[in-house]
């Protein structure tokens, strides 16, 4: 709530400054990011339901928001420079931001079928903005018009299958939809296919195979810090929505909905492995990537347990820094004052910026889930989910698709260390970014030391959703 | 002594050195003097600590020793802990490490010569998680130093290997990190199992049958890929033929026993019953491994190339003792590691003082070097009859335990396996002769000098280890005897008990 009273109080504030307000704006939103974290960290995780029961707080939503509003906040940071050396830099970017994030916090803590809606539509429009955001390229602009169209199809869906369940069970709060499926009594086909929707409009959300198309067009056309955005704190908060939405009303429907997430999961797995290798522009092999981690996410999802729910959430803790790290990384790709995407730009870096190199190469190394770097934690959770739910098939695919993503980490890997070098990026690299690239890296690497506070945060929060 | 953490100081040493290395800055060149220099002093030091460990070793007792416990993650019920120890079968391994990285950095003294400060920190990196790897006694750290080492060797390769690097250093990483993933899931089935990650509950826990064979097969899928065995070997001759001189002797001298360690250790005590299953299928791909590759060996034109086949047949000899389950057998196939970890790693060396010379391996363009480098065809000889296993080098004592352990189980196998005797020095003297003895009729080779102090100086401890553990075994022997034979005494109870006759093999 305060989010959105803060985004609208900016948005005034910048309209009242005119355009030369972006970094004021930008570095307010980011205190009322730190703010908002505070409020919801001291409120404690005790389950309280709010606005008629349709907005719930426990230590699920406790733990899944703070993801998204580091995610959010850095985003805005990395945003910055980048928006002013691109002539688009204006204070609407940290406020749709804000208000997409207004959004996720909606979706997250949604506890009927009308907030989740609601949540969900608050976070797209913002989105869709953003995308296009770069409103003079074509690019930008393409992407943004394609997301709007497939958005608006994927939340038809939703709406669809919503409507679906409100007609056969009378009710869209989940509370009574619980109560109605633990009952034991056979259940309305209506309900199922009304379920299925609901999953196909999330599926494209979080970018599943095979809803996925938008994702590498997207995240190539739109300015990077927002591709950044998009490939974190969304999809992160569309994980979060799926996994309430599945384990909480639908809890007792696993075994109907189980096999549909281990087929979105297999596919994503294997799509993510395969279609990466031949990509040239990172952006796009980042999107690919990410439609895999989906994959592996949603692991978690399928063994429906205490178990599986914290392998995913830790899954998304060391996901949110893998990522923001090398889209950090990324954004440092720039060379006479251009922005590079070519992965092949990235040759030799090891020689000309060998911290820089550094940092990227345990980014890979963590996301093809090499230990002991964290991307390896990641994995484990999930994985060991998956066994104990007697998923061992599913765990084997998911390691076998592990190996083949590797090869393309390992490849960016090869470019920078390998190489010979074609020359050095633009420095200095700001502040901002050099910091964010420092920590996520410095967290990916030592993530084994003190494993403890997201492990057990994780832990707290998954329980809370078994619990009833 | 027992107050010191010994183990985690030998472990962890090297990473300090590596810290320090990174920190070194300024002109290049003198950079790259100082990280010599730290590389080399961290490593010697390092030796000299796990010169204790032999040393404090108690060779009474198969249980843990220089243990160490703390606790790294609890939650729910969940929990690695930070555990290591080590007995009989790792002592030498440990010792092994250290003593060959030593070595090798020495080795890479003057071979390297760009990034050198990059090239010392990936090898006290590699050494750290060597030596972690033959200590931990928690599968999630033991899992995290296995594959953690395809890192530094990855970039070991890629970086300092010679032409066809990029595609030899994809292949050794994508291959081995396939068969790691497989034990991973293995190691989380083994948690359910038994109810904790550490190594040593899981050792004397018994496995229901049927589970065995499964976990078997993942375990075994990511240690026959290390070992290697045959058909899944073909990493290794690219992986040795584009690594540099020291990551060579690393890999054949390290990397390869970790399967053979990985079997002892985790496959063999853990699922008695499905080794005895599967027996059968490991003697048919050991003595495919021991005769074809030793043919195969024979056909190369690359000196490094059929080193790196005479590894694979040498390292079948390993997987068939180990299975034999004899207290002979496995003790030979030991001897027979450690051996190959020696002769093998002062082979390559031997292939890297040509190479640094004359910048290539290609058996053709020698010949005729005993006119202008006597020494050097001296300690070539003593490691080449040491690896084809003659009575007074390490390898005799080996492969003969090997075979007399053998033979008690199967008389076909041991016979398959001996044809090695004979094809073994077949290719290693028909390479000698083609390098060493001839004329000389290259002009580049006329010129060429015989060995410097400095690789003297690395020789010389590989040659009189070579010749002690020939000609006086015992002093290795007893330390790894108790333990073995708890663990053969393990494994025949647990396959008796199953009602498994282990001799109706023919």
């Amino acid at each position: 709530m305060v989010l959105s009273a803060a985004a609208m109080a900016l948005l005034i504030l910048g309209v009242w400054r005119g355009e030369g307000s972006a970094r004021l704006v930008s570095w307010l939103a980011i205190g009322v990011l730190i703010l908002v974290f505070a409020i919801a960290e001291l409120g404690g995780g005790d389950r309280r339901v709010g606005f008629y029961g349709m907005f719930v707080n426990d230590a699920f939503a406790l733990f899944t928001k703070a993801l998204v509003l580091i995610g959010s906040a850095v985003t805005i940071l990395m945003g910055i420079r980048y928006n002013e050396d691109h002539g688009i830099a204006r204070f609407e970017f940290p406020v749709l931001v804000l208000l997409a994030t207004t959004g996720m916090m909606v979706m997250i803590s949604a506890n009927d079928l009308i907030t989740l809606y609601v949540g969900l539509e608050l976070q797209n429009l913002a989105l869709y903005v953003v995308a296009s955001f770069n409103r003079d390229s074509v690019r930008s602009s393409e992407a943004g018009l394609k997301y709007f169209v497939l958005g608006a199809l994927s939340s038809g869906m939703l709406l669809y299958g919503a409507s679906l369940i409100y007609g056969f069970a009378g009710t869209t709060a989940f509370d009574d939809l619980t109560r109605l499926l633990t009952g034991g009594a056979p259940v309305d086909t209506g309900i199922l296919i009304g379920l299925v929707f609901v999953i196909v409009g999330l599926a494209f959300k979080v970018s599943a195979v095979p809803f996925h198309m938008w994702t590498p067009d997207v995240y190539e056309g739109a300015p990077t810090p927002v591709s950044a955005f998009f490939a974190v704190a969304p999809k992160l908060a569309a994980l979060a929505l799926f996994i309430r939405f599945m384990i909480a009303p639908f809890g007792p429907l696993i075994g109907e909905w189980r096999q549909v997430i281990i087929f979105l999961s297999i596919a994503s797995m294997v799509l993510g492995a395969v279609a990466a290798i031949a990509q040239q522009n990172i952006k796009r092999l980042m999107a690919y990537s990410s439609i895999g981690h989906v994959g592996y996410a949603l692991i978690g999802l399928a063994a429906g347990t205490a178990d599986g729910v914290r392998g995913v959430l830790v899954y998304l803790a060391i996901y949110l820094f893998m990522t923001v790290g090398s889209w950090a990384v990324i954004l440092c790709m720039r060379r006479r004052g251009r922005m590079l995407e070519g992965i092949s730009d990235l040759a030799g870096l090891s020689q000309s910026q060998p911290g820089l190199a550094l940092a990227l190469a345990i980014f890979m190394f963590a996301l093809s889930g090499v230990p002991p770097t964290a991307g390896f934690f990641a994995k484990f959770y999930v994985f060991f989910a998956a066994i104990n739910a007697q998923l061992a098939g599913l765990a084997v695919i998911g390691v076998v698709t592990s190996v083949v993503s590797a090869f393309y980490y390992l490849r960016v890997v090869k470019v920078m260390y390998f190489d010979e070098p074609v020359g050095a990026f633009d420095r200095p690299i700001t502040t901002e970014l050099k910091g964010v690239v420092f920590v996520t890296a410095v967290i990916t690497l030592f993530f084994f030391l003190f494993p403890g506070p997201i492990v057990a945060g994780a832990e707290a929060a998954a329980s809370a959703l078994f619990v009833r | 002594m027992s107050h010191w953490p010994l183990l985690s100081l030998v472990t962890f040493v090297p990473l300090i050195g590596a810290a320090a290395i990174l920190l070194a800055r300024g002109d290049e060149r003198i950079v790259a003097t100082n990280a010599r220099y730290i590389a080399l002093w961290t490593s010697l030091f390092d030796f000299a600590l796990s010169l204790l460990l032999w040393f404090y070793f108690d060779p009474d007792t198969a249980d843990f020793q220089f243990v160490e416990r703390a606790d790294w993650v609890t939650l729910g019920g969940f929990q690695f802990t930070y555990h290591m120890g080590i007995d009989g079968i790792s002592l030498f391994f440990v010792l092994l490490s250290t003593l060959l990285t030593l070595l090798s950095i020495v080795s890479a003294w003057e071979a390297i010569q760009f990034r050198v400060k990059e090239f010392m920190i990936a090898f006290l990196v590699l050494e750290t998680l060597m030596v972690g790897i033959f200590c931990a006694l928690d599968f999630v750290l033991f899992y995290m130093f296995f594959e953690g080492v395809l890192v530094p060797m990855f970039l070991i390769i890629g970086v300092w290997g010679g032409s066809n690097r990029i595609y030899s250093a994809f292949k050794f990483f994508l291959y081995t990190l396939l068969g790691s993933v497989l034990m991973l899931l293995a190691v989380i089935a083994v948690y359910f199992e038994t109810g904790t990650t550490d190594i040593e509950v899981a050792l004397t826990h018994v496995f229901p049958a049927g589970l065995q064979k499964w976990l078997w097969l993942a375990f075994f899928a990511s240690f026959a890929v290390k070992v290697p065995m045959w058909p899944v070997h073909t990493w290794l001759p690219d992986a040795h033929v584009e690594a540099p001189t020291a990551g060579s002797v690393i890999l054949a001298g390290i990397l390869l026993k970790l399967g053979g360690y990985g079997i002892i250790r985790f496959s063999l005590p853990m699922f008695p019953i499905a080794s005895s299953f599967f027996t059968p299928l490991i003697f048919t791909l050991s003595a495919i491994a021991v005769i074809y590759t030793s043919l195969v060996a024979l056909a190369q034109i690359d000196m490094k190339k059929l080193i790196a086949y005479s590894s694979v047949a040498h390292m079948g000899f390993v997987t068939m003792g180990t299975f034999a389950v004899t207290s002979e057998a496995v003790q030979g196939a030991m001897i027979q590691m450690l051996s190959h970890g020696l002769v093998s790693g002062a082979l390559f060396l031997c292939v890297g003082v040509l190479y640094d010379r004359l910048h290539t391996h290609e058996i053709m363009r020698f010949g005729g070097l005993i006119e202008r480098m006597p020494a050097y065809a001296f300690v070539f000889m003593v490691f080449s009859l040491a690896a084809v296993g003659l009575p007074g080098t390490s390898g005799f004592v080996g492969e003969f335990l090997i075979l007399l352990g053998t033979f008690k189980v199967s008389t076909i196998e041991c016979t398959l396996a001996a044809t090695a005797l004979f094809l073994g020095p077949a290719y290693m003297l028909y390479l000698y002769r083609r390098v060493i003895f001839g004329t000389i009729t290259r002009a580049d080779l006329r010129g060429i000098l015989d060995l410097s102090p400095r690789e003297k100086m690395v020789f010389a401890p590989l040659l009189v280890l070579v010749l002690w553990m020939g000609l006086y075994p015992s002093s290795f022997l007893r330390p790894i005897q108790v333990s073995v034979d708890h663990l053969v005494r393990q494994v025949t109870a647990a396959t008796d008990a199953a009602g498994l006759r282990r001799a109706s093999l023919p």
